[in-house]
């Protein structure tokens, strides 16, 4: 008997969602998993098969389970910049922004990326975490904000070097985008042409594309980029150890509500005018840490021999603990074991020397820049 | 020679009291790209059950249990340079270590290639 049998209850099972690719992952042979409250494929031919497959060509990855939005209304980027770091009112139409909502104390809720779309701001959340975005931000934009949860839409990224081609063959004019840039093109016949809201950017390190479209079309939509030659399917397997490689925290893992985003290895998403001004959740802790440099902070780490350390692993300097590894894994481009995790002030400067423990045996590691693997995107004013 | 299945998805292949252990075809299949095993030292001492070794697939880390308690003879040197051996050769080349069984009753326990089919078919 235990003093807490009058909070007991039956509590029902929680309904696995299917998204609307759900029967075309099937059918194409993936392994499902449920993750995030959805069924998705983990894995089609193999993670690493995939995972270099993408580098090389164009992979398809359904990230359907993310939350978009679409919060609109006068006033909507100043409402916003409440929550979040970001310069949200200079982003011009067409533009999109990384940012971060974050809790009252400073605290990361969420990573995002916010577009300034002709509507008003269309965001794209964790699917994880997005009804809790959802109700932290209702609960804290004016009334006057409208929010839009766009359930009826799909999300598709095509990522790859070979990306552009492959999308630019089914929907002409993609090419003209430059990296973290949007906008609405069009797709299938001239007389009846589905309007698609497309980005150019991802979560792979790669050159590519995030492909807003209407469920009902979504299966048409990845039948025909997939019958591109550059193009396979890809699961979430690989989508992890791509945005390692590459450098890109995954939320509720590299970051969470403790990890404000100084810790988090995100200062970059600190707009010049947020730091000046401040005004935003949390920014007094976090114009603090900026000055002042972080306790801790989430870095890369270069991992000696062959055995992956993994999430959970004690980071040591010496007999002391100094961090947390908070993903890690096999890394197919590098050839090795790479990871990224929280360590201490002192001991987190690249080319430190530490140490983790993985089943009571200690692995040599090294504070690496990130990313680990050169990042492709096809930026505004760069040579190409 | 004959061969036992675990439960686990391990083989044994047992001549007298010596025997040969390594994962399944399905085992492997399940885990995918392996890029890390870690078998027992020689002398080693195992108990039916307890951990033996590790799998560490692109995903994840998984132990590989004895299926019986014994001394190991040896372990398999070729997956550390080549761990794939593990996804193409799970029921030959990529064997994890040898033993020597300390009580060959315990193999009763196991299942023989048809009753483990039938227990994989059951998944």
């Amino acid at each position: 008997m235990s003093d807490t049998d009058e909070f007991e209850y039956e509590l029902e099972p929680i309904e696995i969602l299917e998204l609307p690719l759900d029967a075309w992952h099937r059918a194409r042979g993936a392994r499902m998993v449920e993750f995030a409250g959805y069924h998705m494929p983990i894995q089609y031919e193999g993670i690493m098969a995939e995972h270099l497959w993408t580098r090389e060509n164009a992979g398809l990855f359904d990230v359907s389970h993310m939350g978009q939005l679409m919060l609109s209304g006068d006033g909507v980027a100043e409402a916003l910049e409440a929550l979040v770091p970001g310069d949200i009112s200079a982003l011009k139409e067409g533009k999109m922004r990384y940012s971060l909502l974050l809790d009252e104390d400073g605290g990361v809720l969420d990573d995002m990326m916010i577009t300034a779309a002709p509507m008003g701001l269309y965001v794209v959340v964790n699917g994880a975490v997005k009804w809790d975005d959802m109700g932290y931000l209702r609960e804290h934009l004016p009334d006057e904000i409208t929010m839009n949860y766009m359930e009826g839409r799909a999300l598709l990224a095509l990522q790859g070097p070979k990306a552009v081609d492959a999308l630019a063959r089914v929907v002409p004019g993609v090419g003209a985008l430059y990296f973290m840039e949007a906008g609405t093109f069009f797709w299938g016949p001239r007389a009846d042409p589905e309007p698609l809201w497309i980005s150019r950017s991802g979560y792979t390190g790669e050159d590519g594309f995030e492909i807003s479209v209407a469920a009902e079309h979504a299966k048409a939509l990845a039948d025909q980029l997939c019958a591109q030659p550059e193009v396979q399917p890809i699961g979430l397997g690989a989508r992890d150890s791509l945005r390692l490689e590459a450098g890109l925290p995954l939320y509720g893992h590299d970051m969470n509500p403790d990890i404000d985003p100084v810790e988090g290895n995100a200062s970059f998403a600190i707009s010049k005018r947020r730091r000046v001004e401040g005004g935003f959740a949390g920014s007094d802790r976090i114009l603090k840490a900026l000055a002042e440099g972080p306790a801790k902070k989430l870095v890369g780490l270069s991992v000696d021999g062959k055995m992956p350390v993994r999430e959970g692993a004690p980071v040591f300097a010496g007999d002391t603990q100094v961090g947390t590894i908070t993903s890690g894994g096999f890394a197919p481009s590098v050839g090795a074991p790479i990871a990224m995790g929280y360590v201490a002030g002192g001991h987190n400067a690249i080319g430190s020397a530490l140490e983790a423990e993985v089943r009571g045996k200690r692995v040599a590691l090294t504070v690496a820049a990130m990313p680990f693997v050169p990042h492709h995107y096809h930026r505004r004013g760069a040579n190409a | 020679m004959t061969r036992y299945f675990t439960e686990d998805h391990e083989w044994i292949e047992v001549d007298g009291e010596s025997a040969t252990v390594g994962i399944t075809d399905y085992a492997q299949s399940q885990l995918g790209d392996i890029v890390f095993a870690e078998v027992p030292a020689v002398g080693a001492t195992l108990k039916k059950g307890g951990d033996a070794a590790v799998v560490e697939s692109v995903k994840a880390a998984s132990d590989v249990y004895a299926p019986v308690s014994g001394t190991v003879t040896d372990g398999n040197a070729a997956l550390e340079g080549d761990p794939a051996l593990v996804n193409s050769d799970p029921e030959g080349d990529g064997w994890f270590f040898k033993l020597t069984l300390s009580d060959t009753s315990e193999l009763d326990s196991l299942m023989d290639a048809a009753a483990y089919k039938a227990f994989v078919d059951g998944l």
